[in-house]
């Protein structure tokens, strides 16, 4: 199958301090990619390579050119502006005129379910439903490639279960999905696919079934220990 | 203390009966250091939000000598200034020296380092806290800089009236470059300086009086603004915020 992305021996450094070493990475269309590891071990920096944020220091990352894609970061930022707004802009700044940008922004919030909240203050709404607006103004752009940073940290557990059946909605739908997480119960719900990073480099690269009953390389085994444990 | 009361007394008698003279100096000195403040905040805004995200060599000089020019003792601005504006400087030909557009001028170099550096550390730390997020949206920097400068408009308004206060509380520079002519360049400060230089101080006390309440009157629109911006960003009112900066609270020298 054709890679969407492809990295090859990818080193990724703030500095001095190396952030990612070595990773070699495919990503087909329809995989649910779970990156998981210790805070620090370079999962958001994946991310963020993937997403063309960060330039790699060496290697290379090959990302298929007519591939559409959002990434949704832990802490969504909303701008002081309606939620409507929000959504409308991410359109905006792709180049869709203002008032169709609304008409679309519009479309996902329904889409979403979040029509109810269109007019109101973003910065008014909780943690949870401005996470939920940031998942619709990135389902706005109508991704194929959905990128998302610890989507679910530090929401209740409530939220946490509409976004993580948005995102298994958005999969079914044919999109293809990668998250970070540290709630190993979300990426056997959701992942096909698993990664898991230390310190930077990628220690094991398994189908989610594989990673977490078949033999494990001993640092990640040594991880899901202590998560499960 | 008795002239001191006497004065007040007498100040207060001017400043309730509206005395023409009295009222056309604090008229001036509001419409000069308001020009200033529009002129120095359009550039201002746009080159503070500028320097916020933009990244390149010699960045950290730029923001070195605009911290510096923070210092700028206002009579070097009015020095300046009167050099450039005088018969023989490079704008000569304009005439303005000792004139309205001469002190407008003087103020605006004045604020413009203030706008500049405030607006620059206000879009920075939001660029440093989220403007990852809007170039993730495809905002290139200067796109994400106009976002910000958007997204942060209740801090910057915070920074206007601040710039607002520098503004009217300065003497050095109106009096070198406007020469304080009666009915012509006389603003609050330099009348403050001359009135009590010649022992009228109830007219002093007066001005000094009513450039205490223009400040007032700043400070207290910006714990205003403040609140309401609280009220209406409720659940992001825990996040970092830039801290009002207190107008000016007098002349500067």
């Amino acid at each position: 199958m054709t890679a969407l992305f492809a990295l090859q021996s990818v080193n990724v450094c703030f500095g001095r301090v190396p952030a990612l070493s070595g990773c070699t990475l495919r990503i087909a269309a329809g995989d649910r990619l779970a990156l998981i590891g210790a805070n620090g071990s370079g999962k958001s920096t994946l991310l963020r390579t993937l997403h063309g944020l960060v330039a790699p220091a060496a290697g290379t990352v090959q990302v298929d050119a007519n591939v559409r894609q959002a990434l949704l970061f832990q802490r969504p930022h909303m701008l002081r502006a309606s939620v409507l707004h929000n959504v409308a802009l991410g359109l905006w700044l792709k180049g869709a005129p203002w008032a169709l940008a609304r008409a679309q922004a519009l479309q996902a919030l329904e889409r979403l379910g979040l029509a109810d909240l269109a007019a109101r203050h973003a910065r008014a709404l909780s943690g949870g439903q401005q996470q939920r607006v940031a998942l619709a103004r990135a389902w706005a752009l109508r991704p194929q490639v959905l990128l998302l940073d610890e989507p679910t940290a530090s929401l209740d557990p409530a939220a946490k279960r509409e976004v993580e059946r948005l995102m298994a909605e958005f999969a079914q739908g044919g999109m293809t999905l990668v998250f970070s997480s540290h709630n190993l119960g979300q990426v056997k719900r959701l992942a096909s696919r698993v990664v898991y990073l230390e310190h930077g480099r990628l220690v094991a690269d398994l189908p989610t079934h594989d990673f977490f009953n078949g033999p494990l390389p001993a640092a990640a085994a040594q991880f899901l220990k202590g998560e499960t444990g | 203390m008795n002239t001191f009361s006497d004065s007040a007394r007498t100040a207060l008698s001017l400043i309730t009966s509206l005395d023409p003279a009295f009222a056309a100096i604090v008229a001036r000195s509001l419409a000069v250091s308001g020009c200033a403040c529009l002129i120095a905040c359009s550039a201002g805004l746009l080159a503070g939000a500028w320097l916020g995200v933009a990244r390149f060599r010699g960045r950290a000089l730029v923001l070195a000598l605009l911290n510096t020019a923070l210092a700028l003792p206002s009579v070097v601005v009015g020095l300046v200034v009167y050099l450039l504006l005088s018969r023989s400087g490079p704008l000569g030909f304009l005439g303005w020296l000792f004139s309205f557009k001469a002190m407008v001028l003087a103020q605006s170099v004045l604020v413009l380092p203030v706008v500049t550096a405030l607006v620059r550390q206000v879009v920075g730390d939001a660029e440093a806290g989220h403007g990852e997020q809007f170039a993730s949206l495809g905002a290139r920097r200067f796109m994400r800089s106009l976002i910000l400068l958007w997204d942060e408009r209740y801090a910057l308004l915070t920074v206007l009236m601040a710039a607002f206060g520098r503004a009217v509380s300065e003497v050095g520079a109106v009096m070198v470059v406007g020469g304080n002519i009666e009915g012509f360049t006389r603003v609050m400060t330099t009348a403050i300086a001359l009135e009590t230089s010649k022992g009228d101080l109830p007219l002093a006390l007066a001005l000094g009086m009513v450039l205490l309440g223009v400040v007032l009157l700043l400070n207290g629109a910006i714990a205003l603004l403040r609140r309401w911006r609280e009220q209406v960003d409720a659940p992001a009112a825990a996040q970092a915020a830039l801290p009002a900066a207190p107008a000016a609270s007098g002349a500067a020298p």
